[in-house]
């Protein structure tokens, strides 16, 4: 019986939703039979039968789906392509010296204006790994024991120079606030499979090595779409989610109670005033009363296998990046869409040797563990995992370390329909510029999308009178090199 | 048949019945075609145009082109506009297939009827000039209670809809005062109105209302949303800013009913007025209510650029109700603003003062907004310092003879700094420490996070009183340094100096410079923030510590072991420096202090020494000498004073205006393109000028204070249209015009063309009265009627666009938590003051950093302000207003998402601040009435709701009452920490157990849907 009230609800609202659209699309009421045809046309859809709760807005895939979930490891703060994926024996031989001007002239740069700039080697040492032979920096044993997994993207440049618009650009496709996060797009578009989890979860974590750049909540912010659409974070210390915790003193029972009564008075108040939102109200109420018992039960990670605990390397529940890996994987088993891991620990503009050197141990072994652990449960070819952060790093020296850089960074992909065991596009001998394949930001978003099925220059979002898209007015490519 | 078939259908038929008799009219039935089908592409967008045709000017789409027309008026079979858009063939037929799917049978035969009739433009509407239309005379003259109820019902007349019935009095007075103050009306006050709903009481109540001081808290929690006011700089760090008093301003500017026109004046030029008052200085704070960023890395043209394109795009929203900030990169594809349109506008800013890169996250240009109060005693200790002052200033016989002699024993100690040569220097995070022949140590090789350096030495001198370290620049330094940090920064938290085997303990630290919030002391306390430098890099600095009890050593053995700890992280290490010691201080720690500066003038001869080093000496001494004792101590309270009071008068970042930047036009928003054109201050090209042509035509430089004045210029079109719309979505929950962030082309034209001009040009002639148009709004019959849908309303008008009833609407975020405060009585009903921090989940900020900051929840009455007052974290906006859809105000947000969540339902069931305002309630309920249950909950219900409970809340809340209290009997643990929630206490007046269950009873009641609704 919940179950058809639910769904009763949810059309109620995506009528009001779509029709909302719709109404604003069109002009006022004098127009009729067009806007009346595209509901009916999107009618169909909704009425549609469907394991889904929340339903996306498409019907179905702009073309069959190679994933259905993402799993984002966000490396925040910018890692160095050039000790992590990006090879540059000629840096090392430059070492010192002053960079090309021609490379490096009218260019921009962050922390380093005004001053000499002059390369610095790689700090590390490159190794082949696994059948492929794919080069990866050293400090990496366990990405590399995944090589034949992974698709290094080498060819990745952004716009914006700065961490805040940096990650704005990364995660809306624009450095300007208020679009939506690819996030809220893809469970705008797909919808969510759990019905007691929300369908779009951030996590956290910070590391040693160097100062932990803030990140901001507009990184998985709805914008301009529905508010349902915000991604959820998960913390690992007090609530799981924020106001998660029944008030001190409370029992379940009574907090159970006390919803059930809420949601009786209500329903009887629906008959006198007729207000849909009544039948969503209370379906909100069961959601959040459920969501009680099943995010405590998904974050405790007691349960898992020692051998699991030991493969990613946490005991669990520590907020560290390991654990949060584990958590992630809890939360896409489960249903959940996209998954953004952040690890704060990768602005390295002192002393980067030390740091590349702690922070790659806080992620190498984890991300291995997850790419393995989504393998062995079957979920591996139905997932995009994505590694890597908002921008790169100089091949200049900044002191002992790096600054930001724009020109030329590595991303790494692994997953369905991933062309795996290979390297995509190249930078320059510096490490400077990409210059072979290169691949925008909006490229990685027009992918991602292509991936989950979504054509992205159908995928559109009408406000303030615009089509708006994940990947924006300027041209932006699906990557098919990097496609299986 | 599902529902939603059959309300289609019913709208359909509906729809049917409404196709107008009459030709197609160009801006309600064609011109959105147009706009959203083929203005992209021929539209006023030069770049993008195609065939050089223009489909939004009449006469590029009527003109001859070899042998045909895009428009041939009178003639849709001639016209290829038509030809084209019902082209079979996918090469010919508009719009492209990669541009969007053919047009629809109706949107074709809509345009073959608006061309068969003659084809005729019209100027888009929003920008018609202004006339008051007449005001039409429908046929229920009796529901007519004023002239907006004539533009309705006229409507609805046409449609053959049926206006419901008026709202109950109970429901009506809730409605008012949410819509007028955003609060409650108390339990009286909605009886007297039951007992008494005449007009002329409901006349009464609005006035009372509307004079209420929490209008304007209602009105200004819209207006700051438009104009994206918030407590933070919005990236980056997210640090805090001050700008309250703005927020103030705006209240107090709705409260006192400050006609539009002037409101608009101060804050876009109220600096620029002739004598400018405080307020009108404040106000002018609007302006720079931009995001900024401190980020390190922060390239100021970039940033600066950023700022203007923000002001540009927020003024164009506030005002102009545009997407003005679409033609930041390309001319506007809609609508007429071009590029060089939005940067023109820009220039008008450009006056600003104001820097790229926010500093240590500290403004310029602060504005001090002192209370009454402040400013008096501000004027009483500036008078008590002047003759203090003097005092100390004067030079008499005694204190220079007194002078000449502490010159002669300073010079003697001068001696007393002796260097210290490191024997062994060694770093424990790696690096490689030199030893250079001046003693100096010099750090290279590996830099790491943190570092330590360990001096060993043989002291030369047995007793040391203090110690000094002397950071030298050096160009293998990162920027010269001293400290080996990118930036040549370092960060000292501590100093180690072990003298015979005890370490000494340092009373006093002090330094050459010292960058903000990074003290010397920090090093004797050993806080992480440290001591540092910025940003006086790139030179010597001298860090002084003196010790608590001199050190002596006991044998011939003078090894001592210095330690310099450094663990900011990052590599803020030190990078060159020399140590000396001193055996003797002077008497006051001052002077030990003052030493290294003064060192290079005792080295010079009496005779040698400049005025300047004269003078510095004459200070010094000053500042130790017993003679100034008592003068200096009574200069040093006063002053001291005077700067906590300085500290605790509240700033604005208000705007100064100085020679205005360059601006160019940036090819495609890029702010490296140095090639576009240079602008001066110009008006949209396709707005009339008004009363400023003149100015215009002079060719002289126009200003903000121009544009402030033409903004509310009568022959501006578009202001006062702006204005209406948006208080017409307020009070009957969407504009006449849906689309109240854009008037433009791809906006909703509005549902009654003729009441947004009347209502416009009423709020014009008014005088910008915008009481004036509220008293109107809701004096309407159509504001009163109930909210309640008939059947056929629902059927033949689902979004309420003809308003034969009321609309009914979810609370915003703020008034959702004041209505929780209202009923319980927490509510602090000051208005006005710095921002307010009610209860927070900890580890909300965890995000953050620059700095890393804990929240602290207000404590006493301040916890329980008005939502209004919440400090606004852009990066990260309270969590429970967030849920309740409140913007981050990073950008202009005229109308807010009503959503409806889990997370809701979460923030009204589990939040602190709820749950205590339940148990406040409950208390309240049980000392109200001491009778039994269906008395107290008569009692709840008044004050919650204003009403009587219904059979089925009697009986579903006694059993959550019974079942309750019987649990809270058995564990009366629990029961005491629930009513302890939040800042409430146990109270020996109320049982424990009955008021835990009856806080049950009440968080039921709050978590209603009909307590969080306006109906």
């Amino acid at each position: 019986m919940a179950n058809r009230k639910s769904v009763k609800a949810s059309v109620r609202q995506a009528v009001d939703a779509q029709s909302r659209r719709s109404f604003l699309r069109r002009t006022s009421l004098g127009i009729g039979p067009l806007a009346l045809w595209s509901l009916l046309k999107e009618d169909e859809s909704a009425f549609a039968e469907t394991a889904d709760v929340t339903r996306g807005v498409l019907a179905r895939p702009h073309h069959p789906a190679k994933v259905k979930r993402v799993i984002h490891l966000y490396m925040a703060g910018g890692p160095s392509h050039l000790e992590t994926f990006d090879e540059k024996p000629v840096l090392r031989e430059m070492h010192g010296q002053e960079m090309p001007r021609s490379l490096t002239d009218g260019q921009q740069v962050a922390q380093l204006q005004g001053q000499s700039l002059n390369a610095l080697a790689p700090q590390f040492d490159f190794k082949s790994f696994g059948q492929s032979g794919q080069r990866i920096c050293e400090l990496f044993p366990e990405i590399g024991s995944v090589a034949d997994d992974l698709c290094i993207v080498r060819s990745m440049h952004t716009d914006q120079i700065n961490h805040d618009p940096a990650h704005l650009l990364f995660n809306t496709g624009s450095a300007m606030a208020g679009r939506p996060s690819m996030g809220s797009w893809v469970l705008y578009g797909l919808g969510q499979e759990c019905d007691d989890l929300p369908g779009f979860v951030v996590l956290t974590s910070v590391g040693k090595g160097g100062q932990a750049q803030p990140i901001a909540a507009r990184q998985w912010h709805s914008g301009f779409l529905p508010s349902r659409y915000q991604g959820v974070q998960f913390h690992s210390t007090g609530a799981p989610v924020l106001y998660l915790n029944r008030p001190d003193g409370v029992s379940e029972r009574q907090q159970r109670d006390l919803v059930t009564a809420v949601n009786t008075l209500n329903a009887e108040f629906d008959g006198l005033v007729e207000d849909p939102e009544i039948a969503t109200r209370i379906q909100q109420y069961e959601m959040a009363f459920r969501m009680q018992t099943s995010v405590p039960t998904l974050t405790d990670l007691s349960g898992e296998s020692e051998k699991t605990l030991e493969a990613y390397g946490t005991q669990g529940g520590d907020g560290t990046f390991a654990s949060n890996c584990l958590l992630a994987r809890r939360l896409l088993e489960q249903g959940v869409r996209f998954v953004q891991v952040y690890h704060r620990a990768w602005d390295h503009h002192g002393a980067i040797k030390r740091s590349m050197e702690i922070t790659a141990k806080e992620v190498d072994q984890a991300t291995a563990a997850l790419i393995r652990d989504l393998k062995e449960r079957g979920l591996y070819d139905d997932t995009l995992i994505i590694w890597g952060g908002e921008f790169g790093r100089t091949p200049m020296a900044q002191g002992s370390g790096r600054d930001h850089h724009i020109q030329g960074f590595s991303l790494v992909l692994s997953g369905g329909g991933v062309r795996t065991g290979t390297s995509y596009g190249a930078t320059d001998d510096f490490g400077y510029n990409a210059v072979t394949d290169r691949t925008h930001v909006r490229d990685f978003h027009a992918t991602l999308l292509h991936l989950l099925g979504i054509d992205h220059h159908k995928f559109t979002y009408r406000f303030q009178g615009l089509d708006f898209k994940l990947t924006g007015v300027e041209e932006a490519r699906v990557v098919k090199g990097i496609l299986a | 048949m599902s529902t939603r078939l059959v309300l289609i259908l019913a709208w359909l038929l509906t729809a049917e019945s409404l196709v107008r008799a009459d030709s197609p009219n160009f801006n309600r039935d064609i011109r959105p075609i147009l706009s959203d089908r083929c203005f992209a592409c021929h539209g006023p967008d030069e770049a993008t145009r195609e065939a050089d045709l223009r489909l939004d000017q009449a006469a590029s789409a009527t003109e001859e082109r070899d042998g045909y027309h895009a428009v041939s008026p009178g003639d849709s079979g001639g016209s290829e506009v038509i030809r084209r858009v019902i082209s079979a063939d996918d090469d010919l037929r508009m719009p492209p297939p990669e541009f969007g799917e053919p047009l629809t049978v109706a949107e074709i035969e809509l345009l073959r009827q608006w061309i068969d009739a003659g084809g005729e433009y019209a100027q888009h509407w929003s920008l018609a000039p202004l006339h008051r239309p007449s005001i039409p005379t429908p046929a229920a003259t009796e529901l007519v209670a004023n002239p907006v109820d004539a533009f309705i019902l006229r409507r609805l007349e046409a449609e053959r809809l049926l206006p419901g019935p008026p709202a109950d009095p109970r429901t009506l007075l809730r409605r008012l005062a949410y819509d007028l103050t955003g609060l409650p009306p108390d339990g009286d006050m909605v009886d007297a109105f039951v007992a008494d709903p005449s007009p002329d009481a409901y006349r009464t109540l609005v006035a009372a209302l509307l004079n209420s001081p929490h209008h304007g808290e209602r009105m200004a929690t819209y207006w700051l949303d438009l104009v994206r006011y918030a407590d933070t700089l919005g990236y980056h760090g997210d640090q805090e800013q001050s700008v309250w008093p703005y927020r103030d301003y705006v209240i107090d500017a709705f409260n006192q009913n400050k006609p539009f026109d002037q409101f608009t004046i101060e804050q876009l030029a109220g600096d620029l007025l002739p004598d400018p008052t405080l307020a009108q200085r404040v106000a002018s704070t609007y302006n720079r209510l931009n995001r900024s960023s401190g980020e390190g890395g922060v390239q100021p043209k970039e940033y600066l650029a950023k700022y203007s394109a923000d002001r540009v795009r927020t003024t164009g929203a506030v005002w102009l109700g545009s997407t003005f900030g679409c033609a930041e990169c390309h001319d506007h594809k809609f609508d007429d603003y071009t590029a060089k349109d939005f940067y023109s506008f820009a220039a008008f800013f450009a006056d600003i003062k104001e820097e790229g890169i926010i500093r240590n996250a500290v403004h310029i240009e602060q504005l001090p907004v002192p209370t009454p109060a402040q400013q008096r005693r501000m004027s009483e200790l500036d008078a008590e310092i002047a003759v203090a002052q003097a005092e100390f200033d004067e030079r008499s016989d005694v204190k220079l003879k007194a002078f000449e002699q502490w010159k002669r024993r300073v010079a003697e100690s001068q001696g007393n700094w002796k260097l210290v040569r490191p024997v062994t220097a060694t770093s424990e995070g790696g690096a490689t420490l030199s030893i250079g022949h001046d003693g100096s140590v010099l750090a290279s090789g590996d830099n790491p996070a943190e570092d330590a350096y360990l001096i060993t030495a043989t002291l030369p001198i047995e007793r040391i009183a203090a110690v000094r370290l002397e950071l030298l620049p050096d160009d293998s330094l990162p920027a010269k340094g001293p400290g080996r940090a990118g930036n040549g920064n370092l960060v000292l938290q501590s100093l180690e100096l072990e003298v015979a085997g005890r370490t000494v303990e340092w009373t006093t630290a002090s330094a050459t410079h010292t960058q903000a919030q990074h003290s010397p002391e920090f090093v004797i306390t050993g806080n992480r923030v440290g001591w540092a430098i910025l940003p006086q890099t790139g030179q010597p600095h001298q860090f002084v510590l003196v010790a608590k009890e001199a050190a002596k050593f006991e044998s011939d053995d003078r090894t001592a072991m210095i330690r310099l700890g450094q663990r900011f992280g990052s590599g803020h290490n030190v990078g060159k420096f020399r140590i000396y010691v001193a055996a003797e201080v002077a008497d006051e720690p001052e002077s030990a202090i003052a030493l290294p500066e003064l060192l290079t003038i005792f080295e010079t001869d009496e005779s040698q020494r400049t005025d300047e080093q004269r003078e510095r000496l004459w200070d010094a001494f000053r500042q130790q000498s017993e003679l100034h004792a008592a003068t200096r101590d009574r200069l040093r309270s006063l002053q001291d004073e005077r700067t906590t009071l300085q500290r605790s008068v509240p700033t604005t970042l208000a705007t100064t205006a100085t020679t205005p930047r360059e601006i160019r036009v940036l090819p495609r928003g890029d702010w490296m393109n140095d090639s576009g054109e240079l602008v001066e201050p110009a008006l949209p090209h396709f707005l009339p000028a008004g009363s400023l042509a003149e100015r215009v035509a002079s060719g002289e430089r126009l200003n903000r204070l121009d544009l402030a004045r033409w903004m509310v210029d009568r022959e501006n079109p578009v202001v006062a249209r702006t204005m209406v719309n948006r208080l017409w979505m307020l009070f009957f929950g969407n504009g006449i015009s849906r689309s109240v962030d854009d008037l433009g082309s791809q906006g909703e034209v509005p549902s009654h063309p003729e009441l947004i001009d009347w209502l416009a040009a009423e709020f014009i002639e008014s005088g910008w009265d915008v009481r004036h148009i509220i008293r109107l709004l809701v004096g309407s019959a159509t504001y009163q009627r109930s909210s309640t849908p008939t059947a056929a309303q629902t059927e033949a008008d689902p979004f309420n666009r003809l308003l034969a009833r009321q609309s009914r609407w979810r609370y915003d975020a703020e008034p959702v938590r004041d209505n929780a405060l209202a009923v319980s009585g927490l509510l602090e009903r000051k208005v006005g003051g710095r921002s307010a921090r009610p209860y927070q989940p900890p580890g909300y900020w965890r995000q953050l950093n620059f700095p890393m900051r804990e929240y602290e929840a207000d404590t006493g009455s301040n916890q329980y302000r008005r939502g209004l007052y919440t400090h606004w974290q852009r990066t990260f906006l309270h969590p429970s207003l967030l849920a309740f859809d409140a913007p981050p105000r990073e950008e202009c947000t005229a109308r807010r998402d009503r959503s409806n969540t889990p997370v809701q339902a979460l923030v009204l069931l589990n939040d602190p601040s709820y749950v205590e305002a339940a148990t406040a309630l409950a208390a309240r309920v049980l000392r109200a009435s001491d009778d039994d249950f269906e008395n107290r909950l008569e009692t709840l219900f008044r004050m919650a709701l204003a009403r009587k409970p219904r059979p089925t809340e009697t009986q579903v809340l006694g059993d959550l009452y019974q079942r309750d209290l019987a649990e809270f009997r058995e564990d009366g643990a629990r029961a005491a920490a629930l009513v302890s929630v939040g800042q409430g206490e146990s109270d020996d007046a109320l049982d424990d157990a009955e008021w835990a269950a009856w806080t049950g009873v009440c968080r039921a009641v709050l978590n209603l849907h009909e307590s969080i609704m306006r109906y």
